[in-house]
């Protein structure tokens, strides 16, 4: 490319000059002008383009750190020119990359499981608050590096606080049965306690409440006695004209059914009262009772509740008797007032006609004047007209008076209806009550019988469940049991079997010791008697390589020596192991044929091959036509060097011209050093190698054939050594 | 191998000498004949077979694993 660029140059600079015939000042400016455009516009190009290469290479190297080891590596001096260019070594490049890496995760993760272990710490605080206070020192502050084992911690503290929490729940397992049984004992006999006191308590105000309600009836009823006696003696004192000593004792005997009455109707309201009081108290406590929640008292608050009632409804009824007889005695007292009134108001009228005449007229018959009689007389019949004048008044306002009397009488009797119709409202609906009562009381024994057994399948369910998981655990624990047996025997075993083996072994030990000994002594003889024929061998082979040598020195000054078939062939057979037969067909075939030539003959060959050898030193295939033949003749001739030089102990590059060669070489042949000559020549290049290589052959062939006799007899000789005994 | 070298050349000049002769020959026969006796056809002749020769000679010497063939007549 440069060379046709110059010539490029050169025509152009040759043109331009031929076409203006210059002054050769002019052309050398011609020359150099066009030159100078032409090569710095070459130099131009170039530097861009080495330029850029550098600079992309710089860029590049920048980029990607392996392409920068691989520059540094090839071009030699260019980790100096990155290392100013770029900055430090590709080393320390990987690792902030990958500590980036690193640090662009943990902000990322960082970012997520913060909100995590914060929930889950806030959360396991208030599980720790809530739980108890040493948990509370759990919670760990969030690490900023590992954050994994923050991670794991909250994990930790998470699974800590469950724990916990589970742990504050043991409290509310299952209390132990003594324990309930205790408690149930214990409640029963609370129950049975406040039975007691709530039965003795009812029985209590019960048989007193009934022993102030029967007195109130019997009180009540004595009244009723008295009120009707006294009503029935008033009635008979009121209507029966007897005479007046009856009369008076009729008066005495009423004035003391009056008291009776009285004291009777004063009797019975205070035990009226008592028994009604009684009958409160009765209520309060069956309402206490009530109140306490005793089941088994119900049947005697029942009880209680329905004595209450009879009670009630005795009294009552009692009560009313004694009303509508009260009532019956005013109507008849009221009738008798009237009477008294009348009876009153005549005798003052008599007393007032008759101002002498006493009370009792009756009996004063002879005792009266005729005026008195008259007057009497005129007075009856003013009372008979004034009593018939308000007969027919009252014969004719008796239908109002009927009606008034009927009105009153019906206001009376829806009184009386209204009071009775509440009163059996009360009783009726305590009778419901009551009914409704007993029902419950029956349908919860039902009930209870029920549960009673219900409860009573499901404890016979839970013995069978647990009769079969009790039959399950014999299983296993038999199996285990039984495991446990036979490993025991097994390892009983072992050992025996252990012991039985070692006896064993040791008698075999010595009958082994015996025998190898025995060995060792048959061994030693038969050695000794092998020992004596590979003597015998060693010295055969020693012998056969001895003729072998001797064959070799049968060269003559130009013939080589006589073929070394026969000797190898003894050498061969009086081997008897690889080494020595891999020696004796290592000789090469052209010896064992044609015999090989001795060193002198190829000293003598060697000297006339030098000569040839310097007369074709120049030629090699680049360098091969006749004019080069001729200019190597002329070299041979005119070139002077030593007949024999010492060669170095290493070749350098000036060494290896052909002619110092030559000179080494023979100088070793003359010290009979036919190896290193030959390996001297063997530097020998183009036509003069071509013209040794004859000789070359040669002297390889005996090289070879003379070491591997030398190997065999020194082998010989070491056999022969090592079989030969010591004194 | 040094004997092939020095048949070789034996060879070569042999050669050499009977194409110089051959060219020289058959130039004068043409000067002769056809060129009235000028002196460049001899030249010419001889030149041609001094370089014949001169190229066979090289060529032989390029190639030294070149095996020359003869040919052997057998009297039958």
């Amino acid at each position: 490319m440069l060379g046709v660029c110059l010539r490029g140059a050169h025509a152009t600079v040759r043109k331009n000059c031929v076409r203006s015939p210059l002054t050769p000042l002019q052309s050398y400016r011609c020359y150099s002008t066009s030159r100078s455009s032409g090569a710095s516009r070459v130099v131009a190009l170039g530097l861009v383009t080495v330029g850029g290469g550098v600079g992309g290479t710089l860029l590049y190297s920048k980029w990607d750190p392996k392409f920068r080891a691989a520059v540094e590596k090839n071009v030699p001096y260019s980790d100096w020119l990155l290392g100013l260019a770029l900055g430090p070594a590709p080393e320390d490049a990987r690792l902030p990359v990958r500590k980036q890496v690193e640090l662009n995760q943990p902000p990322s993760m960082l970012d997520k499981p913060k909100t995590d272990p914060k929930a889950k710490s806030q959360k396991s605080v208030k599980e720790a608050a809530e739980a108890s206070g040493p948990e509370s020192s759990l919670v760990p502050p969030p690490p900023a590096q590992s954050i994994q084992d923050e991670c794991k911690e909250c994990h930790k503290h998470a699974d800590v606080s469950e724990t916990a929490a589970v742990a504050s729940a043991e409290p509310l397992k299952e209390r132990p049965v003594d324990e309930v049984t205790a408690r149930l004992v214990q409640q029963d006999q609370e129950e049975e306690k406040l039975l007691a006191s709530l039965s003795s308590r009812l029985e209590d105000s019960l048989a007193s409440s009934a022993k102030a309600t029967l007195q109130a009836i019997g009180a009540q009823e004595v009244a009723l006695q008295a009120v009707t006696q006294h009503t029935r003696k008033l009635k008979d004192a009121m209507e029966a004209e007897a005479p007046s000593d009856e009369k008076s004792t009729q008066w005495k005997e009423l004035e003391a059914a009056l008291a009776e009455r009285t004291a009777a109707v004063k009797d019975a309201t205070t035990t009226l009262s008592k028994a009604n009081e009684a009958l409160e108290g009765l209520k309060s406590v069956i309402n206490q009772a009530k109140g306490q929640k005793v089941a088994a008292a119900r049947p005697l608050i029942l009880a209680a509740e329905e004595n209450l009632h009879q009670m009630v409804v005795d009294l009552d009824k009692v009560v009313s008797k004694v009303r509508s007889a009260e009532s019956e005695a005013k109507v008849v007292s009221q009738y008798t007032e009237l009477v008294n009134e009348a009876k009153q108001q005549f005798q003052r009228e008599v007393s007032s006609l008759t101002p002498e005449i006493q009370a009792n007229w009756k009996g004063l018959t002879g005792k009266l004047s005729v005026d008195d009689l008259n007057a009497l007389i005129a007075h009856a019949h003013r009372r008979i007209d004034q009593l018939n004048r308000e007969l027919a008044e009252q014969r004719v306002r008796e239908q109002i008076h009927i009606e008034a009397a009927l009105e009153q009488q019906k206001v009376e009797d829806h009184k009386v209806l209204d009071a009775a119709v509440t009163t059996a409202m009360g009783h009726v609906k305590e009778e419901a009550r009551l009914n409704l009562e007993q029902k419950l009381a029956e349908l919860r024994e039902v009930m209870e019988a029920e549960m009673r057994t219900q409860l009573r399948r499901q404890a016979a369910a839970h013995t069978d469940h647990v009769r079969d998981v009790l039959k399950v655990q014999e299983q296993e624990l038999r199996a285990e049991a039984e495991q446990v047996l036979n490993s025991k025997i097994l390892d009983q075993e072992t050992r025996y079997r252990q012991l039985t083996q070692e006896q064993l072994d040791n008698f075999t030990l010595d009958m082994n010791a015996a025998y190898a000994r025995l060995k060792g002594i048959e061994e030693a003889i038969d050695s000794h008697a092998v020992a004596e024929e590979t003597a015998r061998e060693a010295h055969q082979l020693w012998l056969s390589v001895e003729a072998l040598s001797y064959a070799l020195k049968s060269a003559g000054a130009d013939s080589p020596s006589m073929p070394l078939e026969d000797a190898a062939e003894a050498v061969r057979a009086s081997c008897h192991d690889d080494f020595c037969s891999a020696l004796a067909s290592a000789l090469p075939q052209e010896s064992l044929q044609r015999g090989v030539y001795s060193e002198a003959s190829l000293r003598a060959r060697f000297n006339a091959l030098r000569s040839l050898a310097r007369r074709v030193a120049l030629i090699d295939e680049s360098r091969n036509s006749l004019y080069q033949y001729f200019l190597s003749y002329l070299q041979a001739a005119l070139l002077f060097e030593d007949q024999q030089e010492a060669p170095p102990s290493q070749l350098s590059g000036a060494d290896l011209d052909p002619f110092k060669l030559l000179s080494y070489a023979s100088y070793c042949l003359e010290h009979g050093d036919l190896e290193l000559a030959a390996k001297l020549v063997n530097q020998l290049r183009g036509e003069a190698r071509r013209v040794v290589e004859d000789w070359l052959t040669e002297a390889r062939l005996t090289l070879e054939t003379r070491q591997v006799v030398s190997l065999l007899s020194a082998y010989a000789n070491a056999a022969g050594l090592g079989t030969t005994q010591a004194p | 191998m040094a004997d092939e070298y020095g048949r070789k050349w034996d060879r070569c000049l042999a050669d050499t000498a009977v194409k110089t002769a051959t060219g020289l020959g058959v130039g004068i026969v043409l000067s002769v004949l056809l060129f009235k006796r000028r002196m460049w056809p001899v030249s010419f002749g001889s030149g041609l077979g001094l370089g014949m020769g001169y190229s066979n000679c090289q060529h032989d010497f390029r190639s030294p694993y070149l095996i020359h063939g003869h040919t052997v007549k057998v009297n039958a």
